[in-house]
């Protein structure tokens, strides 16, 4: 076996992972941002674990696990759970729905274990590490699933790094920006996955997910201005500037 | 049995705020898994149309709310 042909398993199984785990610390960030880390932290712990004992107990028999009908669940839960967010955070953005009650409410969640954040990190890191393994499985056959497993190892760390990196700046953007901005990207991955189970063709493939969020994030901002134009009027603060 | 029902509803409302947006969202998937094959729509473009569905449901149901609170 040559240098070249272990070397290419190594790329490849790296830059294939390297997109799956990109896809998870995304999501793994948001909730951690927005709902707390301990309980964003939990949920991809026990996503880790989960996916370590089923790579033990059943091994390369995970090829036969329909990942179609795993995403579609997911992806159907993620469009519900993420709409839902962001509607609320268009709402307040909007001026619709006030600020200090959800400020009271986040503060409350963040203070103890929280199910949302837990839960979707959970599913993200299943999800994404599943994608992983048959990611490892299929560049590994023919004997080279060590050289395979490194570059999905390598692509891991890569990406821990960088989210570590990332944890920072990202707590100082403002609460509703960032809740805004995670549901774009949660109705976004929902989207991509109710596709990727329903077996649609995207264009572009993985890269549709930047179209996605970007099309949800568009369609947020328009109807955040749609709403303050239209209550502009009957708000007090504009009111007193126009007589 | 409290903390079941109080776990139930968390679980609820993690999905369901208002009720007619989870309905709309719903529909616009059901239309996505069984409508788009019987009316032939292209592979490639059933992924934009869901979308398409899915953002004049969450821009109505937005129109809608800040009418009723506005």
């Amino acid at each position: 076996m040559s240098w070249a042909h272990v070397g290419t398993v190594i790329l490849a199984a790296f830059l294939a992972s390297l997109v799956e785990f990109v896809e998870a610390l995304t999501i793994v960030l948001a909730v951690g941002t927005t709902r707390g880390w301990r309980s964003a932290l939990i949920g991809a712990g026990a996503g880790v674990l989960f996916l370590t004992v089923l790579t033990l107990a059943v091994g390369p028999a995970l090829q036969r696990v329909p990942l179609s009908s795993l995403q579609l669940v997911i992806g159907v839960l993620l469009v519900l759970f993420g709409m839902r967010w962001l509607r609320k955070a268009i709402l307040r953005a909007g001026g619709v729905i006030g600020l200090r009650d959800e400020a009271a409410i986040y503060a409350k969640e963040t203070a103890r274990v929280d199910r949302v954040s837990l839960v979707t990190s959970f599913k993200a890191v299943t999800l994404e590490g599943l994608e992983v393994i048959f990611v490892v499985i299929a560049t590994g056959a023919r004997g080279l699933l060590v050289p395979a497993a490194l570059g999905a190892v390598l692509a891991g760390s890569l990406v821990i790094l960088a989210g570590v990196g990332l944890r920072r700046p990202l707590a100082r953007v403002p609460e509703n920006t960032l809740k805004f901005a995670v549901g774009a990207l949660l109705s976004g991955f929902g989207v991509f996955w109710v596709g990727e189970g329903l077996r649609y063709r995207w264009p572009g493939e993985d890269l549709a997910l930047l179209g996605l969020v970007g099309g949800f994030t568009v369609i947020a901002l328009l109807a955040v201005a749609a709403i303050r134009r239209s209550a502009a009027p009957a708000s007090p603060v504009q009111v007193r500037g126009h007589p | 049995m409290s903390a079941v029902a109080t776990a139930l509803r968390d679980l609820w409302g993690l999905f369901v705020e208002d009720t007619s947006f989870t309905l709309g969202m719903l529909g616009s998937l059901v239309i996505a898994a069984f409508a788009f094959p019987v009316l032939r729509l292209g592979d490639a473009w059933r992924g934009p149309a869901l979308f398409l569905l899915l953002a004049a449901v969450l821009l109505e149901n937005v129109r809608r709310t800040a009418q009723r609170r506005g």
